[in-house]
């Protein structure tokens, strides 16, 4: 490489940077969605990295579903509010949170009440205009169509059949009021790209992404990790110790583990590139509604 | 995702640090579904092993659905992205496909060969570095292959390959793929793409993709992942014009005030002299700020904080350049425009216009010409619609700084964004301007704005009073063929007849030009395209001025005859081919070419010792070894009759 060539993780975190700071500057109110996982951990470091010396010039937002795991509002806390001092807001769907409906049982009605309809909340109470999401390209196939700023209707509705055309790096942030512009900086990224990003920057990660040995019963082929006694077993299943990690993060009921003995970031990558099942393997909700299951959730307004 | 590394199974830190030095590719593939583009996209992945175990198993389950390989194994599924589309079968929009090998990270844009997509091609095209241009060997160089070459080219992607693709259903025939590549080369001489390649391949089962094909040992070139792997694209980008358009202005306290951007081209150096458009102010540049460290120097695209010396004025939308070396800045300026909406352009109409950080409304003053996207030819149109392409004027309410899209992809681009919907309605592309145009205008490049408008300004008789005082509609008829092949004789001839019919024709003869004109030419191939290029604009002229042109020259290149063909407009254009045998040529040798060829004094004479492309489809062909002279001008004035140019 010559002495003006940029490595392709050089490259991608420019191209973010310029992303993040396009919508600081075109958008009266953005905010950058706050997952807690390794993407988003990512994103945070990006935006970190697009205003310094400054502090990123809008908040963070935390969907919270009450199902995620403990060690995920523990890192939220320490790591992200605490330390990187972000403003930080958290959302809940308390009407949703009323209706109870257990993951475990009803994975779907959960995710659409405590998830998606959590987001178009917390996004129409605030009159977000664009929303910052960390996801990528390569993570699933109707994702691999979807623009870096992605416009949303009045009802955060996707149409896969009429978006705005997407050229060089000019990004049009036009919206009338009460629409909105999904922005997605990682678009380009692969899985191994944040994982190597993480382990080049040495950015602190929510430990669940290591091995360690944690109680789990098997359920229908996939590892649960028990996280409280919300989670009940059923009749002949058995709690057991074993070492597992996650691969992805979300609610715990829905969160298959893996059993692994990678304890160091170098080990996670060689373990995910010896893998021979994909990242989004793990969750329940892509295998919903055949192979669209994804597609469906994004047109409803799901990230 | 199993990466060929036994690196990563034995050392994964030296795996690691092997991969944070790669390189990034991003490409583009072109063709329909019928050319096997999907399946070549697949093959890629799944021989780089990057499909896993549940998306295969997926794709198994869907090759028996939907796949078009009769439940086998259909690679084509990968790519297929959105559940209306994979019901109908084809892909309809841009997808971004991700794979790496131990070299580099490619990003395809996957988009579909289908006419209406225009505008996802350009859209696909706008980032990549290089195209893959799919032609099936059975059907060899369709229209479609013609329409992605072009806005290949209209794009500015500079690397191109040409993978011949189905070889193994023309049983591997090198005759077959020579043939496809030369078809090719002669279409491409029309475009502007500097480098260019071809590779026979087979995508289904494998041939020359990532492994040498055994079936093809006549060829010795790269495979396409080998290709993909090593082309050079370290010189694409312009490091020599610095542009920093600003973004964002960065003040957490009173004593920091930084510019955030993206550098569009060229370097910059702590210490560098800089001046802010447009208030043309200067100052010097304090540092270079990032958040991993302040920097002596920053390049393009790297994303940066720039602080100054002093404290001047600058905000988002003004651009940073030096002193020395300052792009455009105009309010009025041409470019070429690719219509993405299905309302059509409107002229006059006020639309809002995005270029690097600056968004301004602005007009479509005049849509100077269409081009065709099939046959490349420009004619007048009243507006553009969706997937049209054309040159238009545009003005707009203030100056934006800018650079001619040839070199600057950065600072010469632009999107159309309509006020009303928001939807982006057009990608523009900036056109060399007066002002750099001998340096930056290819030598048959046409700057409209310097000859037409001057003309048109000047005009004070119309077109349509001029054919019906000369009773005639302009138009230049090239004779073209080898010396002595009789083509100023037979000019002569039907200038006379025509004169005796009360018409007005002008001969243009290319020994003529040469004693003139052309006096500073040669005989080498450019100085041969660089006399019919003049001849080519004299002929403009008088047509413009209504006269008919006879232009009799050797014109021995085919796409340089197609230039003149661009130029003068297709229904202005005809090719009259002189046919005679070179014996007989030589035996008349009329001016002694012959004889200085056989001496060496004419080493590429077309015919001897030189090449000469016979026009593949002439408006008319004179076998002037068998018929008389006059039997040819009466030929000749029967066409121009035909075609309704004389009355």
């Amino acid at each position: 490489m010559s002495a003006y060539s940029l490595t392709h993780l050089k490259l991608l975190e420019a191209e973010s940077i310029h992303i993040i700071r396009e919508v600081a500057a075109e958008f009266s109110k953005p905010v950058m969605l706050y997952s807690v996982g390794k993407d988003s951990s990512v994103m945070t470091h990006l935006a970190i990295k697009a205003f310094y010396p400054d502090k990123p010039p809008f908040p963070f937002l935390h969907v919270d579903t009450t199902w995620k795991f403990a060690e995920m509002i523990e890192f939220r806390e320490n790591y992200a509010r605490g330390e990187l001092g972000l403003d930080l807001m958290v959302h809940i769907n308390h009407e949703g949170k009323a209706l109870n409906i257990d993951p475990a049982e009803n994975s779907d009605k959960h995710t659409e009440v405590m998830k998606t309809d959590a987001l178009k909340q917390a996004l129409t109470e605030h009159g977000f205009d664009a929303a910052f999401g960390g996801a990528r390209r390569d993570e699933e196939k109707s994702r691999a169509k979807e623009r870096v700023f992605s416009f949303r209707d009045k009802f955060h509705r996707w149409d896969p059949k009429s978006q705005r055309p997407e050229l060089w790096n000019l990004y049009n942030a036009k919206v009338n009021a009460g629409e909105s512009i999904r922005v997605f900086p990682l678009s380009n990224w692969t899985e191994l790209d944040v994982w190597q990003y993480i382990h080049l920057e040495g950015i602190p990660i929510v430990p669940l992404y290591f091995a360690d040995y944690r109680p789990v019963v098997e359920r229908n082929g996939t590892l649960i990790m028990k996280d409280d006694d919300r989670l009940e077993l059923h009749p002949g299943e058995k709690l057991e110790s074993r070492q597992v990690r996650f691969r992805t993060l979300g609610c715990y009921p829905l969160t298959g583990a893996v059993e692994s003995d990678a304890t160091t970031l170098p080990q996670i990558i060689q373990e995910m590139l010896l893998a021979k099942t994909s990242e989004r393997q793990g969750r329940v909700i892509d295998r919903d509604a055949g192979g669209a299951g994804m597609e469906e959730k994004k047109k409803q307004g799901y990230f | 995702m199993s990466h060929q590394s036994d690196l990563i199974a034995t050392d994964i830190d030296a795996y690691l640090a092997q991969h944070e030095q790669k390189e990034l590719l991003r490409f583009i593939t072109c063709g329909s579904v019928d050319d096997g583009k999907s399946t070549l996209i697949g093959r890629l992945l799944y021989d780089s092993k990057m499909l896993y175990e549940d998306q295969l198993a997926q794709l198994e389950d869907e090759s028996k659905t939907h796949g078009t390989t009769g439940g086998g194994f259909d690679p084509a599924l990968v790519t297929d992205g959105l559940k209306a589309e994979r019901e109908q079968g084809i892909t309809i929009d841009v997808a971004y496909r991700y794979f790496s090998t131990a070299k580099r990270k490619f990003i395809i844009a996957d988009t579909p060969g289908h006419e209406e997509y225009t505008r996802n091609m350009a859209t696909g095209a706008s980032t990549a570095d290089l195209a893959v241009i799919l032609i099936d060997a059975r059907q060899g160089v369709l229209t479609q292959t013609k329409r992605h070459s072009f806005i290949v080219s209209l794009l500015g992607i500079r690397h191109v390959v040409v993978t011949i693709n189905k070889m193994d259903l023309v049983d591997f025939s090198q005759a077959r793929y020579d043939e496809i590549c030369a078809d090719y080369r002669d279409f491409a001489a029309r475009l502007d793409l500097p480098d260019l390649h071809f590779i026979p391949i087979s995508a289904l089962n494998g041939d020359n993709v990532v492994d040498p094909s055994p079936q093809m040992d006549w060829y010795r070139g790269s495979t396409l992942m080998n290709f993909l792997e090593t082309v050079y694209i370290g010189s694409d980008r312009n490091f020599e014009d610095f542009r920093f358009p600003v973004q964002y202005v960065n003040r957490p306290n009173l004593d920091f005030r930084g510019f955030c951007g993206t550098i569009a081209s060229g370097i910059i150096r702590q210490g560098d002299e800089v001046m802010v458009l447009p208030s043309r102010k200067t100052s010097r540049v304090k540092s270079i700020v990032t958040f991993d460290s302040e920097v002596a120097e920053a390049f393009t695209p790297q994303s940066v904080t720039l602080t100054f010396e002093d404290e001047i004025d600058c905000s988002r939308g003004d651009m940073i350049v030096r002193p020395g070396n300052v792009p455009k800045v105009s309010n009025d300026f041409d470019a070429m425009l690719v219509w993405m909406s299905p309302e059509a352009m409107v002229p006059g109409k006020t639309y809002l216009f995005k270029q690097t950080t600056q968004t301004a409304p602005g007009q479509i003053e005049s849509l100077r010409y269409r081009v065709d996207v099939n046959s490349l030819h420009r004619s007048p149109a009243p507006d553009l619609q969706l997937n049209e392409i054309g040159r238009c004027t545009i003005t707009l309410s203030q100056p934006i700084f800018y650079d001619a899209y040839r070199r600057n992809r950065s600072s010469g681009a632009f999107i159309v964004v309509d006020r009303i919907s928001n939807v982006t309605v057009a990608a523009g592309m900036i056109t060399a301007r007066e002002a750099d145009k001998s340096s930056k205008l290819a030598p048959w490049e046409v700057d409209e704005r310097g000859t037409s408008q001057t003309t048109r300004d000047v005009r004070v008789v119309t077109d349509e009073e001029r054919e019906s005082r000369l009773g005639q509609s302009p138009a230049t008829v090239l004779l073209t063929g080898l010396s002595g092949s009789g083509k100023t004789t037979i000019a002569r001839g039907v200038e006379r007849a025509l004169f005796d019919a009360g018409r007005t024709a002008i001969v243009l003869d290319g020994e003529d030009l040469r004693r003139g004109l052309s006096r500073d030419l040669g005989f080498a191939d450019d100085d041969r395209s660089e006399n019919l290029r003049r001849c080519a604009q004299m002929a403009r002229l008088l047509n413009e001025n209504g006269f008919i042109c006879l232009a009799s020259l050797i014109a021995p290149d085919a796409g340089v005859r197609a230039k003149a063909q661009d130029l003068l407009g297709d229904d202005r254009f005809l090719t009259v081919y002189c046919q005679a045998s070179l014996d007989e040529c030589q035996a008349r040798d009329p001016r002694g070419h012959y004889a200085q060829a056989v001496e060496g004094k004419l080493p590429s004479l077309p015919g001897a010792g030189g090449k000469y492309d016979e026009p593949e489809a002439p408006d008319l062909t004179l076998r002037t070894d068998q018929q008389s002279v006059d039997e040819c001008v009466d030929l000749v004035v029967a066409l121009l009759r035909d075609r309704k140019l004389i009355r």
